[in-house]
């Protein structure tokens, strides 16, 4: 199995899940404060089990290297500010990783657990697709991400997810930079790990 | 020691978020060999990111000392665990508690029914996909009005 491929997945699921917590406690409704919440531990949880298919120690490979080695694609990055956006980049993102965690089952056996699990997330994200499709600010946040989602991907996978998404394939920003958001978010991520290098206790 | 006692010790281990079942109701216990005063467990997660999992394996680790053995707790993180593995004593334990049990996974992909675990009305409905730990949702029972818990199918 290809490493950096594995990497670039358990960076993506990590940091979404850091981005998507970042609404616990200020959602526009108690139910999705709940929902993020719960999606953003899950996409830990998925972060944690790839780690450790390539170390032993996952709070070392997520928290001790510096920002320019992550491998996350620059869409799960992104420090989105409103919930048009948020949404979108919910929904194009779990579309792509169903693509990929589906390719990777018959060769990696968490690819499927983790499927099971992403399953909720899906309906949670076509919920809202739903809800918000006829809605202009929804629809400019889909077209403004989507060059961003279509590097969540290999190159030979984009045409699945244009297909399934309804929009023709574009220049994709691919992985490998990052932007000053990045930087702002390591260093929230690494700051318990830095300032108790022997292991935190609570 | 025989790997009955052990499986028998481990049935007084409650689940930490859902202390009715416990963790051989849950269906978490995959195999447990005895051999030589060591005993090895295999255990899968239920959700990959509950934060129950590192309680569970400390309270397995324990019981396996507690029979004077030493343990050697293998967390598998395959696809091996999915909801179908809770027993039907567990799934019972969940309904009178209030939580409502998870419906077997082929039924679930076939057909949105989810029963009332109060009254058993099937006019229930979706209030959020997520609850307060990643295995359950809301429901709300229009029958008997009454809001109830449903742990996910997965």
């Amino acid at each position: 199995m290809n490493a950096q491929l594995l990497l670039g997945l358990a960076d993506d699921e990590l940091v979404i899940g850091w981005r998507d917590s970042e609404w616990t406690g200020i959602a526009p409704m108690l139910e999705e404060d709940v929902a993020f919440s719960s999606i953003a531990q899950n996409e830990i949880g998925h972060a944690r089990a790839v780690y450790e298919l390539l170390t032993d120690d996952a709070d070392t490979l997520a928290f001790d290297r510096p920002p320019d080695e992550y491998r996350c694609a620059p869409l799960v990055e992104l420090h989105l500010l409103d919930w048009a956006h948020t949404i979108a980049r919910r929904w194009l993102y779990e579309v792509a990783d169903e693509i990929r965690i589906t390719a990777l089952m018959a060769d990696v056996p968490v690819a499927a657990k983790i499927n099971r699990e992403e399953a909720y997330h899906r309906m949670h994200a076509e919920m809202w697709r739903v809800r918000l499709r006829g809605e202009p600010r929804f629809q400019e946040a889909v077209r403004e991400l989507w060059p961003y989602a279509l590097g969540v991907l290999e190159p030979g996978q984009r045409a699945e997810l244009a297909a399934r998404v309804g929009l023709d394939e574009v220049e994709a920003v691919e992985r490998g930079t990052h932007d000053d958001s990045f930087t702002a978010l390591h260093e929230e991520m690494t700051i318990v790990r830095r300032s108790a290098p022997a292991g935190a206790q609570w | 020691m025989t790997a009955e006692q052990v499986w028998a010790a481990f049935e007084e281990i409650p689940d930490p978020e859902i202390p009715v079942v416990s963790l051989v109701d849950l269906g978490v216990i995959r195999s447990v060999d005895v051999h030589d005063g060591h005993v090895r467990v295999e255990f899968t997660p239920t959700f990959l990111g509950c934060p129950a999992l590192e309680v569970m394996k400390r309270a397995l680790e324990e019981s396996v000392r507690g029979l004077g053995a030493e343990p050697q707790v293998q967390v598998v993180n395959d696809d091996s665990w999915g909801t179908d593995k809770i027993t039907p004593e567990g799934r019972e334990k969940l309904r009178a508690a209030g939580f409502a049990p998870p419906a077997p996974r082929l039924v679930q992909l076939q057909s949105q029914v989810h029963r009332c675990p109060y009254c058993g009305s099937t006019e229930t409905k979706l209030e959020n996909l997520f609850g307060p730990t990643p295995c359950r949702s809301l429901r709300y029972c229009t029958s008997c009005r009454q809001p109830f818990e449903q742990f996910k199918t997965i």
